[in-house]
C-alpha cells in the first residue's frame, strides 16, 4: 500500500540494522526510552526490536495516554456517567482502564448510557440529537488530542449547546518526561520523542532535555523505520559527542508546532496546579482543566463530583519499571495484587506495558521465538 | 531457584486455575469472542451443562444415532445493521450454521431458524431477509425443516434476531480437532481475510470512509468436501475464522495441541482496501471477522495438494499458506512481520466491535 509500505520495507531496516550496529562502541550498552505509547506499538506490532543489537535497549515510556489516567478519575467518571439524564461519551480504548469500582465497560452493562465515540465532533453530534440529556465527553490524551477537544467546545459555544461538557483530563508530555528526568536513578541515555503531540507543540519544548539534563531526543514518526532511524540518528549523536534535539518526523513536525491548535489549547484550557499520573503519583502542572471562560463546558464544574483520590498501593513500583531501574518481575506487587485482569499501574494496564508483556510472554525467551519464526513454509517442502 | 523463575512459576500456577468470572454482570467483552468470552463459557457454560460431548467446545457437536454419526451445532445472529455489502442478517444465519457443520466434516442437511422480532419491525423487512435465507439454504443444499417466533415489545429487541441450529451427516470418517496439529504442519487460510468484519464496519457509516468491502459470507461445506475428498488422512483440523478473526482461531490450535503456530505477514491474503480500513482505524485483520474463510492445519507433506485443491475452487481463489506448525515454544502464535521481525499474536483481549455477527 502506498505511503506505507515505503516505511515498512525489511531490506532498508536490514541496512539500517546493520548500521546501527556499527555506531554502538564495543562494551557500552544504550538504553533509549521512546515516550509515546504509538512508538511502543510500533515496535511490538513490527517486531522490530530484532533489528536491533543486543547493546541497544529501548524501554517503554509514560505516553500511553489511557494508562496514566489515575482510578479516581475513572471512577469520577462513572460517577457522572451514572446521573440521570447523562449520556457518557468516551474513545473506545478508555472503555477497559479500570478505576477503583470497575470500568466504562462494567458501568454500562451496568445501566449507564456510555457510547463510544471516534472524535469528540461525535460526541457534539449526539448533543445535538439529544437536547434533553446532557452529553459529556471523557476527554483523554496528550497535547496530541488537546486541540480537537478545544475546537470542539469552541464549537459547541458558537452553537450555544448547553447540553455539552467535556470531563478534562488532558495531560501534556513535557512534565510527565522532566519527572523521569529528576529521578535520581534514572539509566536512560537518550529519548525517541513522540511524534504527534510534537505535531503540536513543536520540537523546542524538548531543548532543555538535552541542554539541562545532557539527553539526546530525536522526534521520530510512528513507521517502524521512523523509528530504527531515530535510534540511528540517537547513536550517532552520542558517537560523535553531540546532544542536541533532532526532528527525525519532519514531515508532520514544524519546529514551531501547530500555533492554531495552541492558541485553540489556550483559549479553552488552563493549566491545573498539579495532576496524578498513574503509577508515577502527582506531577505539577501536568494537565490541562477547563478555562473559567468555559465553565458552563467543564464537566468538573456541572456535576458534583466526589474526586475520592484511590492511592495506588504504595507498592506499585510502576515508576521504577517505567525508568528502567527495576524489571516487571522485580515490582513487589507484580503477579500478585497485580495482574492483566487487575492492573495496578500503567506499565498492567495496556496490554504494550512492560509488565503485561513480561506477564502474558515472560515464560517465553526472546531467542527461542525468533529461532520458530525462521521455520520455513511447508509449500516448498511438500512440492519438492 | 532465582527470584525471577519464582515469580514465573507463580503466575503459571495462576495462569492453570480454573477460570472465574470476576464481573458481576455481563459486559460486551464477553461477547468478543477472546478472552473475557471464552472464561465465560468454561466458567458458566461448562461449569453447569459439563458433559463428554460438550467439553471439546468444538464448532459443533458429534453424535452417534444408530450407525450414523451426526453433527450437530448453533448459533444466534445479531449482526448490526441487518443488511450490509455483500450479505444480510439472513444468508450469514445460514452460512454461519452450515460453516459449522462443514468444519466437523460434515455434509449440512437440516435447519432450524429462530426469529426474535422487535415489535414494529418492517415485515417487508422480514420478507427481505427470509427470502435471502431461502436463497442461501437451496445453495447450501440444506432445508429449514423446523422454526420458531417471538416478538418483543418495541425497544427490547433490536429490530430482528435469527437463532440457526443445523444438523449434518458424517459420511467420510475424519478426526478433525484443533489439538491434533504437528510439528511440520502446514497452516493453510483459504481466502483473503478481515472482509466481513471490515464491510459491517463501514456499513455502520459511523466513520465516513467508503470502500468497496463486501462481506465474504458464503456456505463452506463444498469447498471442504473437495478438501477432504482429496485429502481424507492429511487434515488435521478445520476452523471457520468468524469472531476473533484468524489470530483466535489459531491460538486454540497452539493451546490445545500444545505446539507453536508461526505465520509469516507477508504470506496472508488482505485485500488493499481491507489493510487501509485496518490501518486507518487502528485495526489488525488478523482478528477482523470473516464468515466465508476457514483455516485449516495439514500435514506439511500434502502442504502444495491442500493449496491446488482449495484454489481449484471459485471459494478458495485466494488460498494460501500462511504458517507452520512448530513444537516449540508451545502454546504461542508467532509473526514473523514483514518487517523482519517477530511477535506474538495473542488472543483477543478488547472488544473491537459488538455485534459483528
Amino acid at each position: 500500500m502506498r505511503f506505507v509500505d515505503e516505511f515498512r520495507d525489511a531490506d532498508r531496516a536490514r541496512a539500517l540494522a546493520a548500521r546501527i550496529a556499527e555506531s554502538c562502541r564495543p562494551g557500552r550498552t544504550y538504553t533509549f526510552m521512546e515516550v509515546c505509547g504509538g512508538h511502543t506499538h510500533t515496535i511490538y506490532k513490527h517486531g522490530l526490536e530484532d533489528h536491533l543489537p543486543p547493546e541497544v535497549n529501548l524501554v517503554h515510556g509514560p505516553g500511553c495516554p489511557v494508562c496514566v489516567i489515575p482510578m479516581g478519575r475513572v471512577d469520577d467518571a462513572i460517577h457522572i456517567a451514572r446521573q440521570p439524564g447523562v449520556i457518557m461519551t468516551s474513545f473506545g480504548d478508555m472503555m477497559r482502564v479500570p478505576g477503583g469500582t470497575g470500568s466504562f465497560l462494567d458501568a454500562k452493562a451496568a445501566g449507564a448510557d456510555i457510547r463510544m465515540v471516534y472524535s469528540p465532533l461525535d460526541a457534539l453530534k449526539i448533543a445535538r440529537a439529544n437536547p434533553d440529556r446532557k452529553v459529556v465527553f471523557m476527554a483523554i490524551g496528550f497535547e496530541t488530542t488537546a486541540p480537537s477537544t478545544a475546537m470542539t467546545v469552541l464549537r459547541a459555544a458558537e452553537e450555544g449547546l448547553s447540553n455539552f461538557s467535556v470531563f478534562c483530563n488532558h495531560v501534556m508530555i513535557i512534565p510527565a518526561v522532566k519527572a523521569i528526568l529528576d529521578s535520581p536513578d534514572l539509566r536512560l541515555d537518550g529519548f525517541i520523542g513522540p511524534g504527534h503531540v510534537s505535531a503540536v507543540i513543536g520540537c523546542q519544548p524538548y531543548e532543555f532535555i538535552a541542554r539541562d539534563y545532557g539527553k539526546p531526543l530525536v522526534v521520530a514518526g510512528f513507521e517502524p523505520l521512523d523509528i530504527l532511524t531515530s535510534v540511528h540518528m540517537l547513536l550517532t549523536q552520542l558517537a560523535e559527542g553531540r546532544c542536541e534535539v533532532e526532528n527525525q518526523y519532519a514531515r508532520v513536525v514544524p519546529w514551531h508546532g501547530n500555533r492554531i491548535a495552541l492558541s485553540a489549547i489556550g483559549r479553552v484550557m488552563r493549566l491545573r496546579p498539579h495532576f496524578e499520573f498513574r503509577g508515577l503519583g502527582f506531577i505539577a502542572h501536568s494537565a490541562l482543566a477547563m478555562a473559567d471562560e468555559y465553565a458552563a463546558f467543564d464537566a468538573e464544574r456541572v456535576f458534583d463530583l466526589p474526586g475520592v483520590r484511590v492511592a495506588d498501593p504504595k507498592s506499585c513500583q510502576c515508576g521504577e519499571v517505567l525508568k528502567g531501574v527495576l524489571k516487571p518481575w522485580e515490582c513487589k506487587v507484580f503477579g500478585t495484587a497485580c495482574t492483566p485482569e487487575t492492573p495496578i499501574g500503567t506499565c498492567m494496564v495496556s496490554s504494550e506495558g512492560a509488565c503485561a508483556a513480561y506477564y502474558n510472554f515472560g515464560r517465553f525467551s526472546r531467542d527461542q521465538m525468533r529461532a520458530a519464526a525462521r521455520e520455513p513454509l511447508a509449500e516448498e517442502a511438500s512440492r519438492a | 531457584m532465582s527470584r525471577e523463575q519464582q515469580v514465573l512459576d507463580r503466575i503459571e500456577r495462576i495462569r492453570r486455575r480454573k477460570p472465574v468470572i470476576r464481573e458481576e454482570r455481563i459486559t460486551l467483552a464477553h461477547g468478543a469472542g477472546g478472552k473475557a468470552t471464552h472464561t465465560l463459557i468454561e466458567a458458566v457454560f461448562l461449569e453447569a451443562f459439563r458433559n463428554p460431548l460438550l467439553a471439546p467446545l468444538d464448532d459443533g457437536a458429534l453424535l452417534r444415532a444408530g450407525d450414523q454419526q451426526l453433527a450437530f451445532t448453533t448459533d444466534s445472529y445479531v449482526v448490526s445493521p441487518l443488511f450490509f455489502p455483500g450479505g444480510d442478517i439472513g444468508d450469514l444465519a445460514v452460512n454461519g450454521t452450515v460453516n459449522d457443520l462443514a468444519m466437523c466434516g460434515a455434509r449440512p442437511v437440516h435447519l432450524s431458524a429462530g426469529f426474535i422480532l422487535e415489535e414494529g419491525f418492517a415485515v417487508a423487512d422480514l420478507r427481505r431477509i427470509t427470502d435471502s435465507m431461502a436463497a442461501a439454504a437451496e445453495a447450501a443444499e440444506v432445508a429449514i425443516v423446523t422454526g420458531d417466533t417471538k416478538v418483543v415489545q418495541r425497544g427490547k429487541a433490536d429490530g430482528c434476531y435469527i437463532t440457526t441450529s443445523g444438523v449434518g451427516l458424517v459420511e467420510q470418517p475424519v478426526t478433525l480437532s484443533a489439538a491434533r496439529a504437528r510439528p511440520g504442519d502446514a497452516v493453510i487460510v483459504s481466502g483473503p481475510i478481515g472482509e466481513h468484519g471490515a464491510a459491517i464496519m463501514l456499513a455502520r457509516d459511523d466513520f465516513g470512509i467508503e470502500a468497496p468491502i463486501r462481506s465474504d459470507t458464503a456456505p463452506l461445506h463444498g469447498i471442504v468436501r473437495e478438501l477432504l475428498a482429496a485429502l481424507p488422512s492429511h487434515v488435521r483440523a478445520l476452523r471457520d475464522a468468524t469472531r476473533g478473526g484468524v489470530a483466535t482461531v489459531l491460538n486454540e490450535v497452539a493451546r490445545s495441541s500444545e505446539v507453536a503456530v508461526v505465520l509469516q505477514e507477508e504470506q496472508i491474503p488482505v485485500r488493499p482496501e481491507v489493510t487501509g480500513v485496518c490501518e486507518l482505524l487502528g485495526l489488525d485483520p488478523l482478528y477482523v471477522a470473516c464468515e466465508g474463510r476457514f483455516v485449516t492445519v495439514v500435514d506439511g507433506e500434502h502442504a502444495g495438494q491442500a493449496l491446488d485443491t482449495l484454489r481449484s475452487h471459485p471459494l478458495g481463489e485466494g488460498a494460501a499458506i500462511v504458517g507452520t506448525v512448530a513444537a516449540a515454544p508451545a502454546g504461542l502464535v508467532l509473526l514473523r512481520t514483514a518487517f523482519g521481525g517477530t511477535r506474538v499474536v495473542d488472543v483477543l483481549v478488547g472488544d473491537p466491535l459488538p455485534r459483528i455477527c
